[in-house]
């Protein structure tokens, strides 16, 4: 594995009085899956979304410790949240394109951007929608509205959209969670074919998913991380006895 | 009593109760259909009004209210627009905006004919504007605030949450998020309450009668000169409603045929709010699916 790219130290966050992460160091290496996993409420969802600054949409959240992206603090007083998640993008529960067309949904970032070159625009569209393996289904076509789409197509779609501004790390907020067993192996599948060039690190309540498609995985209890690993080890032969019970289904 | 039968009984009176309803308004509708439509003619709708004579027609009243309808919809659109879009989208829950929108709230409920007052003593008298469309479109513009402020922040409500994540999560700021992403998505709405509140504003009369004024001059409609005192686009003159032509007719309206001329009227105003309404539902419909699916 590489240089780390992504690093978390002691992270509390609050909301309001509350202490829903308590001291969080968790690092990420560039490149490959890491799976959260943990019990609902545990506060892995609340981590990921500290990653790319999506808490601050939350009233009443204070966070302390640092989060460093690249060798900057993301929560620096003069980080730019706009340029953080360029870099860091994410994918959500619930699809959530946008209520226009695929192409357009796709080209988003981009043409915002300032991006006007529509050959240009054309290649990104197909790269992406062919990177998340949904590009054979959709480009019949093109310009019709993405919400007519079935969930799981979204869903790649929505993929695609955080491709195409080509960020380094994409987070998925239990991406499959809310689709068919199809549609999740075919995201599964996509995954797998971004780990070579993309940071992704993906909350999943499937701990089957989890060993499935994650190089490290994270068990996040009660606001604290108990262990991360190897997935292998995780699964195998965890060191906490925690994670040996949540993994087994005995859970205290 | 059974509870089947509870549920029986209860359905049976919201339906007669929903009836009742929808009879009332059958009932007006049919009254003011019945008795205005035979008044209508090409005539009526495009002549000018005559203070003693029979024959007189509502021309210039109809393009009175359409030019006052647009000049109060191009003020308080873009003021409506951003009032909403500060509301719903950047301020937080704090006391400032909890006073705001109270202040909408009690404005919205502001009987017309205060505004209408107050548009005569601030508008007509203090800053001198006569009674002319553009005090009329300002009281208007009162009128007409909350009640929009209210349907676009209503719009903008039903914007999923996930919507705006998903912007903001591809690195779009949050400007960017509202004018590109939520704005688009809430066009169909957005522009159905518009119309909505267009056809309030179209039939409002206490509001303009202290302010718009309550005389007509004859227009001269081959002059378009917006500074021309007879021209129809000028906004400083004085301009009578259809709506205010109504209740004036009936007040102290001395033409023989005041009678046929306010059922006229009635059934114009009548037909023009309903095909308000129509049009609202179709082009919502229309851009919703366009927006939607393919």
């Amino acid at each position: 594995m590489s240089k780390e790219i992504l690093t978390t130290q002691d992270l509390h966050l609050y909301y309001g009085e509350k202490e829903a992460l308590k001291g969080i160091n968790l690092n990420f290496d560039a490149k490959g899956i890491t799976a959260l996993i943990g019990p609902s409420g545990c506060g892995k969802s609340t981590y990921l979304r500290t990653l790319n600054r999506m808490n601050d949409l939350i009233p009443n959240v204070t966070i302390t410790g640092t989060i460093t992206f690249k060798g900057e603090n993301l929560y620096a007083p003069n980080a730019d949240t706009v340029e953080i998640r360029k870099e860091i993008g994410m994918v959500f529960q619930q699809p959530n394109p946008f209520p226009f067309s695929i192409y357009d949904n796709v080209i988003y970032g981009l043409r915002i951007a300032g991006e006007k070159d529509k050959e240009k625009l054309d290649a990104v569209v197909e790269k992406s929608l062919r990177q998340a393996a949904v590009w054979d289904e959709v480009k019949d076509h093109l310009h019709e509205s993405a919400l007519a789409l079935s969930g799981g197509q979204q869903q790649r779609v929505c993929i695609a959209r955080v491709l195409a501004v080509s960020p380094e790390i994409i987070l998925l907020d239990e991406p499959t969670s809310a689709l068919d067993p199809v549609s999740s192996s075919q995201i599964e599948a996509t995954l797998l074919n971004l780990r070579h060039d993309y940071t992704i690190i993906i909350v999943t309540h499937n701990l089957q998913q989890a060993s499935r498609i994650a190089d490290r995985t994270a068990f996040f209890m009660n606001g604290e991380l108990v262990e991360v690993d190897q997935t292998k080890n995780i699964f195998m032969n965890p060191a906490k006895k925690q994670t040996e019970d949540y993994i087994s289904g005995r859970f205290g | 009593m059974n509870s089947k039968r509870q549920n029986k009984i209860a359905i049976g009176a919201l339906y007669g109760i929903a009836g009742l309803v929808v009879l009332i308004l059958l009932a007006l509708l049919g009254y003011i259909l019945a008795s205005g439509v035979p008044q209508l003619s090409w005539h009526f709708l495009t002549a000018p009004a005559k203070a003693f004579l029979k024959g007189g027609g509502v021309g210039v009243q109809l393009f009175n209210s359409f030019y006052l309808l647009i000049l109060a919809m191009a003020i308080s659109f873009p003021i409506a627009l951003g009032a909403a879009i500060y509301l719903y989208e950047y301020a937080r829950d704090n006391w400032v905006t909890t006073t705001i929108r109270t202040a909408i709230e009690i404005l919205s409920s502001l009987p017309s004919v205060v505004v209408g007052l107050f548009g005569f003593l601030f508008f007509v008298v203090k800053l001198r504007l006569g009674f002319s469309i553009l005090s009329g479109a300002f009281a208007l513009t009162f009128f007409n605030l909350p009640l929009l402020t209210r349907s676009i922040e209503d719009s903008l409500r039903t914007i999923n949450l996930e919507q705006r994540e998903g912007g903001l999560a591809l690195g779009l700021s949050r400007w960017e998020t509202v004018t590109r992403v939520i704005l688009p998505a809430a066009v169909p709405s957005i522009l159905t309450g518009v119309i909505l509140s267009a056809g309030r504003v179209f039939g409002e009369a206490a509001a303009l009668i202290y302010t718009a004024g309550q005389s007509a001059p004859a227009l001269n409609f081959a002059d378009w000169n917006p500074f021309n005192i007879s021209s129809p686009l000028n906004p400083m003159r004085p301009a009578e409603t259809l709506a205010v032509h109504i209740w004036k007719i009936n007040s102290e309206g001395i033409m023989p045929d005041a009678k046929a001329i306010s059922s006229g009227s009635s059934a114009v105003l009548i037909i023009a709010i309903l095909l308000f309404n129509f049009t609202a539902r179709y082009v919502g419909k229309r851009l919703y699916k366009r927006l939607t699916s393919a």
